[in-house]
């Protein structure tokens, strides 16, 4: 059932190229459908799924037999999860770009595939499948940045394409020299994440060959210090674009960490545990401590991907069950939330008042003239900062409750960055939102602003609502996601023996 | 099965949202319902008191449900006295700072009187919350949902700094509340428990400590996090040095949002003490138990000096308000000691918590009063609020003077009324238990006359200021509006049974925890 999400994502793509032209509204009615039918599959297909503690194999035929590849799709409680959130990103995210007049039908076909390409990473079991759809990914993600995005759109079109090139490549030699050495061990060649994650790859070799593919997928997951690409691609891509990529496709990256790097390679991710735990607790403090200074908008919610995604990362380092548990509902979490405010600072700000300079936001009064953004803006941002109530709460308490276990210096060195979570955020809404600096007359500021639109409402209403149920009832997620790292059968059972110390 | 605590937290919770969906047009109606609500809530809250079984310390209206189990999340809610006596007193003061709203919502039409009521209504749902919780996960959503309305009523109603008087008041708080929260995680690692009174339990055997040394081998660690949950408390009762945020969001903050600031929610880093820090952390308070009294004797003296070199009125009461929740802190600290060599030092104890109790409920009705006084005189003034900006009123305005006066005299602690049972408990308590600091708190006793009397002098005797020669005095409603308060004043200062009976036992057993 979930492999309909795939194939109905991709063939709501062919729909669109064989639409006329000109009719944009025909783009934008098919692209909706297609997402809610995406969406709906995606979530009848992970309540179905009786067993999330399991990997349930929903099609595994060959492919291309002489190096061991198959056309496997299967999913556990952690696809579940993430292909969830994928539904809930791309139909936001359309709903969001409702606006988009240039080229539209082209617009939603890249946003389409890249969708498509999203869910078959998340429910990719065979190591060559799941990294041709990561490919699959980069194109759609250049070409909506560079044709549809704002500021300096070639330069982060380019940026992100070359660092996720880069990112790839280092995966790719690592699961070379891996699938040689697995070949040599198993007698017959393999691609199949199952078989590979029973392969016992000596230490020396997992010592290099882990940090390599880790790294690999890192990058995407905007891991200090090669992040330098998310703030600048979030600030030039078009709204749906910075929702797609701080919402899904940052996860693809902490997928990939998860899912290849450190099943393949357990002796490898406790031989590095401490250097990725330093490296993600940089990201979480310097992230914020940038986003506190921007003058940019945009770059302040890009900027807090960035802190956000150090939690995921950081979570995954503890190697312990509830770390891992806080890491993959982090995920889920900072995709909703990050989508949400960049809709409201992308699609509700910008594309209104055609600025996103704070001095200028700040005479414009926009609490008064867009009170829905504001108080969508505000909630989101409460939500961001991790209060209770909402999801990014639940998920970031489980991150720190596991790294107090192996690294209870940099947990409390973590805490500064929540706290300059708080201030980037209030000072955001402050100046954003609720300046008292005096209105200015004149100019272009002055024109009425264009009211928020029902799609935007919609959109938005969706992606609170999702927060807060999961902040209220984490349960509905912990249950798909728990079992997982609990199961002693699971292919995280390897990681979870000897590493953490519960 | 009673869902009695449960029902009296979503009453104004509902009844916000309700509100809130009016819209701005609707001034009169968004107020009258913000009132009925609340009202409901006082009912609710008195009917909670009269059926409160004051002859027993144990947890009463109990509801205990699983929530998320396997981070050991419950929904788990009660009171005993010290959560009853809060409740009822978050109860009362809401209505009051209800009553006095209207006036900040007269003339201008753009300031959306719907989202200021429900903001109110969902601050008292956060308190209600947090006084009844007894499990981290749940009694920190509401310790932060209390957080949150209050910084919109800072930053959007406030005076003209009212901008950085919020953000200062919030991140103060998130400082605290981040602490706090790694604490409680750091906690539940160890002891997979996020349950006061299962933590409390560990605490008192020894277990906790020793549980937390064996996770994580760090010898300092249990008073690391004990420091964490301090901080956590600290900024929000609040203690010197972590309270400087709290005279600029006092006095920026409009005079009926200080009124639940004062009178409520400085109570919630109190009660965190009494339900969280002392029966959980019982040995490293007792570790650096001297350290902690100079501190108490520190907010008591330096506050007391504050407040008299202040000239504006709100800002006076604001460091008055330190001054008060210090001898709370004081007879807290008092009551941990090991205090060999005391007779009777259980008694003592309780004396001095029962004290401590008592100052929480007279502070927050007296100094929810002042402030309402306050803003009675700043509606006659036209918002000046100089201490030298008066003179003489007694003359004009007998009544106002004489019920300000009532209130200004029971924060003095004048025998009679309430403010001087709480004091002389505490300090009974606290002077054979730690002599040296209640000696050097009676210093802030002497300043604090000194400063409210000069306040008296300044505002309503000397010659009369010409200028308010027309100043009218109390309406009937005003005096309807602040009768309740004045009157819970004198019974309380005469009766103060009426507290004592329903807490002691609460006490008795707070004591009993402490001492092993």
């Amino acid at each position: 059932m979930l492999a309909w999400t795939i194939y109905i994502t991709f063939f709501g793509v062919l729909v669109l190229m064989l639409l006329p032209r000109d009719n944009a509204r025909a783009a934008r009615i098919v692209a909706l459908l297609t997402a809610i039918a995406g969406c709906v599959v995606a979530f009848v297909g992970a309540i179905q799924q009786t067993n999330p503690g399991e990997v349930t194999t929903i099609v595994k035929v060959p492919w291309i037999p002489s190096i061991g590849a198959n056309y496997y799709l299967a999913a556990d409680g952690i696809s579940l999860v993430l292909v969830v959130l994928t539904g809930l990103a791309a139909v936001s995210g359309i709903l969001f770009s409702w606006n988009i007049e240039k080229r539209t039908k082209e617009f939603f076909a890249f946003y389409l595939a890249l969708i498509g390409g999203v869910y078959g990473v998340f429910l990719s079991f065979d190591v060559l499948l799941l990294f041709v759809f990561y490919e699959l990914t980069i194109i759609p993600k250049y070409f909506l940045i560079a044709r549809w995005g704002s500021t300096r759109k070639e330069y982060g079109a380019m940026k992100l394409a070359l660092y996720s090139f880069v990112g790839s490549h280092l995966v790719l030699i690592g699961l070379i020299a891996a699938w040689v050495v697995a070949k040599g061990q198993l007698g017959h060649a393999s691609l199949d994440l199952i078989e590979l994650s029973k392969v016992h790859f000596s230490v020396g070799f997992q010592h290099w060959v882990f940090p390599l593919v880790f790294v690999g997928f890192a990058i995407l997951a905007g891991m200090w210090p090669f992040h330098t690409w998310a703030p600048t691609g979030h600030v030039a891509a078009p709204t749906a674009g910075s929702m797609l990529l701080a919402g899904v496709v940052m996860k693809l990256g902490a997928y990939g960490c998860l899912r290849v790097a450190m099943v393949m390679f357990p002796e490898g991710v406790r031989m590095w545990q401490g250097e990725i735990a330093c490296l993600a607790v940089a990201g979480i403090v310097y992230g914020a401590g940038v986003a506190l200074v921007q003058r940019d908008f945009k770059f302040v919610i890009g900027y807090s991907s960035v802190s956000h995604m150090g939690f995921v990362l950081l979570g995954l380092a503890t190697l312990n069950t509830i770390g891992l548990d806080g890491a993959v509902l982090q995920m889920f979490s900072h995709g909703i939330i990050a989508g949400l405010l960049f809709a409201v600072v992308g699609r509700m700000v910008y594309d209104r008042t055609h600025t996103r300079d704070f001095n200028d936001l700040e005479t414009m009064q926009l609490g008064k003239k867009l009170p829905f953004a504001a108080v969508t803006f505000v909630l989101a941002g409460i939500a961001s900062m991790g209060l209770p109530g909402f999801s990014g709460f639940v998920a970031e308490f489980q991150v720190l409750m596991g790294a107090w276990a192996v690294f209870p210096k940099l947990t409390i060195l973590s805490g500064v960055g929540i706290l300059i979570g708080v201030a980037y955020t209030l000072r955001a809404v402050q100046k954003g939102f609720y300046s008292d600096a005096p209105a200015a007359h004149g100019g272009h500021h002055d024109h009425p602003l264009e009211p928020i639109s029902t799609a935007e409402k919609f959109g938005a209403v969706m992606l609170l609502g999702a927060s807060l149920v999961i902040g209220i009832f984490p349960g509905l997620l912990m249950n798909w996601i728990e079992p997982c790292f609990n199961s002693p059968l699971s292919m995280f059972a390897r990681l979870l023996v000897k590493g953490g110390s519960q | 099965m009673n869902h009695w605590l449960t029902i009296l937290t979503l009453v104004p919770f509902l009844g916000g949202i309700i509100v809130a969906g009016l819209g701005a047009e609707r001034k009169t109606l968004s107020r009258g319902l913000a009132l009925a609500t609340s009202f409901i809530a006082l009912g609710g809250a008195v009917c909670m008191w009269m059926h409160f079984n004051a002859a027993s310390g144990e947890l009463q209206f109990v509801e205990k449900a699983d929530w998320v189990p396997s981070l050991g999340i419950q929904y788990f809610l009660g009171v005993d006295g010290l959560g009853a006596l809060m409740v009822l007193l978050t109860a009362i003061v809401t209505p009051l700072a209800i009553l006095v709203s209207g006036t900040l919502f007269e003339g201008d039409k753009n300031k959306s009187p719907h989202v200021y009521y429900a903001l109110v209504l969902w601050l008292q749902a956060g308190l209600f919350g947090t006084f009844t919780a007894l499990n981290f996960f749940h009694w920190f959503l509401f310790w932060e949902l209390g957080l949150i309305p209050a910084f919109f009523l800072v930053k959007l109603w406030g005076g003209p700094k009212r901008g950085p008087a919020a953000t200062q008041f919030f991140i103060y708080t998130m400082v605290g509340s981040v602490a706090l929260l790694l604490s409680f995680l750091a906690i539940r690692f160890a002891t997979g428990s996020f349950d006061f009174i299962e933590l409390a339990a560990m605490a008192k055997s020894g277990a906790l400590t020793k549980a937390l040394e064996a996770h994580f081998a760090w010898k300092s660690i249990a008073m690391i996090i004990f420091f964490g949950a301090f901080l956590g408390f600290a900024v929000k009762v609040p203690v010197i040095p972590f309270h400087t945020w709290l005279p600029a969001a006092y006095s920026e903050a409009p005079s009926p949002v200080t009124m639940l600031l004062t009178g409520v929610m400085s109570k919630m880093g109190v009660y965190g003490f009494l339900r969280i820090l002392l029966p959980i952390f019982p040995d490293q308070i007792r570790q650096v138990l001297t350290p902690l009294l100079w501190l108490a004797v520190a907010t008591i003296v330096l506050s007391a000096c504050a407040a008299f070199a202040q000239r504006d009125l709100k800002r006076i009461i604001a460091y008055s308000s330190i001054n008060h929740l210090g001898y709370c802190l004081l007879a807290l600290f008092a009551a941990t000691s090991v205090a060999t060599g005391v007779n009777n030092s259980d008694l003592q104890k309780a004396a001095a918590l029962d004290g401590a109790l008592l100052q929480m409920f007279n502070h927050g009705l007296t100094a929810s009063a002042l402030f309402l006084f306050v803003s009675l005189i700043e509606k006659r003034s036209g918002g000046l609020r100089g201490l030298d900006d008066f003179g003489g009123l007694r003359k004009v305005v007998p009544v106002f003077t004489g019920l300000m006066g009532v209130a200004l005299f029971s924060s003095l602690g004048l025998p009679g009324l309430n403010g001087f049972v709480g004091e002389f408990l505490i300090f009974k308590g606290v002077f054979p238990l730690a002599p040296w600091a209640a000696a050097i708190s009676t210093i802030g006793i002497l300043v604090t006359a000194i400063f409210l009397l000069t306040l008296i002098q300044r505002v309503f005797c000397g010659p009369l200021n010409e200028r308010w020669a027309k100043m009218p005095d109390l309406t009937t409603a005003e005096r309807f509006l602040v009768l309740p308060s004045i009157a819970l004043m004198f019974v309380l200062g005469v009766w103060p049974q009426f507290i004592l009976s329903a807490v002691d036992a609460t006490v008795v057993k707070l004591v009993q925890q402490l001492n092993f």
